[in-house]
């Protein structure tokens, strides 16, 4: 069954390169993507202070919308901390998580697959076993053990964000070498002595990188909203450091007085997942051969 | 099903919520000692001694499993830390009000997400389609947290016309089914479209239809059920989606369920709770899944006239 709709959802379309066009909604999204990756690359240079630096004499000031002050375009939080510079670290931090998050769980996730369907036997049942655990429990419940277990640090919860999804990567990799070894040209080079690690990282690994680069793609939009839930809730990302779950979080307090302390970094999770689905939809629409005939 | 499948999933079930079991334990040795959790780096070794071998962790690794295996068979998961009551006791006091919220909004989120979705399908590519399908990406794009606050910041707050925590009447239901469903209702929406639109155009619609069927019988007899099957399939891998969402949503509207149990029992690093939680979610988890396979059965004719084919 097909998740996609036709094409015709997709409405207006402008173009961004010449003789390409795209949907605006899809470009849009690509905008807010790449403008939330310049601001992860060059956060220190776009942010008008530090995220800690703290002003208790400019405490809880509205942003210039609301008749703030220019100094401070987005207003100040409960510590008067500039919320235009902690959006901007939130932002990179936020990001960093998820990418260093997608990036282990990638790595493991296909390092197992290969070690499945290279070994076979036991050792494919376990790691396929630990898959099929893994994949009956919501990954958020295994999280929270995991920090109730060993505490919350940095470094330690981008290890647990790492624990997430590696399964897909490992039965994606297991399925696609299984189907590799039996093909000709793995054949050939066994038959010419090339060692099996040879075969899998310079024949094998090059043909399947593409399907593992789009369950990248897709994973990486779950980590950022699972890191954003669990700091939203106190035990991601702690103070001093901060995240978008977090400012959510810690404004969750000052809702009465200062809303914008948490609705801001609240509207920027949601544009980016949001931004991130309309992408990814429209993606699988192009891939999807079934679709194409229904162009207009 | 037949019955070679059933004990292959009987069993793998078993083995899973046993491995589910083992981690918890290694993570409980691994995450440091809990005797000096409970006393203190200060106590002297003989205090340390008469606590070590009252809760019998003097004895080797292997005995302590098998008892930590037993206890829990017997539903003993130990004492929490924080108010030294059973953890079995506060999942039960918090149960209900989890099963309360939870449902509640999982079923009035199908219900809408259905009834959306086929309204979408039989309007395809008009404004109602498009006005429903964006209301589907909206309401899964936005994380639950966000939405909870949103909905606080205007019904609690502004207008003051909803309560924003607690459970005391059946008004404090609203927001928080309000902010659990619209996630539901969203994916339930565009997967119902999706599956009936698949249907929409088959022969036995047609030969429904010259059969001179009246459009509101056509639509429930002939073209739900067999749209049903893919969207069973969704409602069985969504449960997960409910564990996690509830957590979220019962910590911000202070809702007294497992949700917020679980949050707080990891906050002050209660593992008793935390474990009891996770082992109960697991083994409902693997029953939901007994149930989807099931349900399966009994809407589609065909596996139950070809069970030798396996699936």
């Amino acid at each position: 069954m097909t998740f996609a709709l036709p094409w015709r959802k997709w409405g207006r379309t402008v173009s961004i390169k010449a003789g390409r066009r795209y949907p605006t909604v899809v470009a849009l999204a690509i905008l807010f993507i790449a403008v939330l990756f310049c601001i992860f690359c060059f956060a220190d240079v776009l942010a008008p202070y530090d995220y800690r630096t703290q002003s208790l004499r400019q405490r809880l000031v509205p942003p210039v919308f609301l008749g703030g002050m220019s100094s401070h375009l987005l207003g100040t939080d409960e510590l008067g901390r500039d919320v235009l510079s902690r959006l901007i670290y939130a932002i990179r931090f936020s990001i960093l998580v998820a990418l260093g998050g997608t990036a282990i769980g990638a790595l493991v996730g296909t390092t197992l697959g290969f070690l499945a369907a290279h070994f076979r036997g036991l050792v494919e049942e376990v790691i396929m076993m630990l898959a099929d655990v893994q994949a009956s429990l919501p990954f958020m419940l295994i999280a929270l053990a995991l920090i109730a277990a060993f505490g919350g640090s940095f470094l330690l919860f981008i290890v647990i964000m790492g624990f997430y999804g590696w399964e897909v990567f490992a039965r994606l990799t297991r399925g696609v070498v299984i189907s590799a070894q039996g093909q000709g040209y793995a054949t050939a080079m066994t038959a010419l002595g090339a060692s099996p690690w040879t075969i899998y990282t310079r024949h094998i690994l090059p043909n399947i990188l593409s399907v593992l680069i789009v369950q990248f793609t897709l994973n990486f939009p779950q980590v950022i909203l699972l890191e954003t839930s669990l700091s939203f809730l106190g035990l991601g990302i702690r103070p001093p450091l901060t995240s978008l779950g977090q400012m959510l979080g810690a404004g969750r307090a000052y809702l009465t007085t200062a809303w914008w302390i948490a609705v801001l970094p609240g509207t920027v999770i949601f544009l980016t997942t949001m931004s991130i689905s309309i992408l990814g939809d429209w993606i699988r629409d192009r891939l999807d051969p079934t679709l194409r005939g229904s162009q207009t | 099903m037949n019955k070679g499948l059933l004990t292959t999933k009987l069993i793998r079930s078993l083995l899973t919520i046993w491995l589910i079991v083992t981690f918890t334990f290694i993570a409980l040795n691994l995450s440091g000692d809990p005797i000096e959790a409970l006393v203190g780096d200060q106590a002297s070794p003989a205090v340390i001694a008469h606590y070590r071998e009252k809760f019998g962790l003097d004895r080797p690794l292997w005995e302590q499993y098998l008892s930590y295996l037993g206890n829990i068979i017997q539903g003993d998961f130990g004492l929490s830390l924080s108010d030294q009551k059973p953890a079995v006791d506060l999942i039960a006091a918090a149960l209900p009000y989890t099963l309360r919220l939870g449902l509640t909004a999982f079923i009035s989120g199908l219900i809408l997400g259905i009834v959306l979705g086929i309204v979408a399908a039989l309007n395809r590519n008009s404004w109602i389609d498009r006005f429903v399908m964006s209301f589907a990406v909206l309401g899964f794009s936005l994380p639950n947290f966000f939405l909870g606050i949103l909905l606080i910041l205007l019904f609690a707050l502004r207008w003051r016309v909803l309560p924003s925590a607690g459970a005391d009447t059946v008004w404090h239901l609203v927001l928080p089914v309000i902010t659990l469903g619209t996630h539901f209702a969203g994916i339930f929406a565009r997967f119902t479209r999706s599956a009936m639109l698949e249907v929409l155009n088959k022969q036995y619609m047609v030969a429904s239809r010259a059969k001179g069927a009246p459009r509101f019988r056509r639509i429930l007899w002939h073209a739900l059920p067999n749209a049903a099957i893919p969207i069973v399939t969704v409602v069985g891998l969504k449960l997960g989606d409910l564990v996690a969402g509830s957590i979220i949503v019962e910590t911000v509207f202070a809702w007294p369920g497992i949700g917020r149990l679980l949050v707080g029992a990891v906050t002050s690093r209660d593992f008793a709770v935390v474990q009891a939680i996770l082992i109960m979610v697991a083994v409902t988890m693997v029953l939901a899944n007994f149930a989807v396979d099931f349900i399966y059965t009994l809407i589609d004719p065909r596996m139950r006239a070809a069970p030798q084919e396996g699936r």
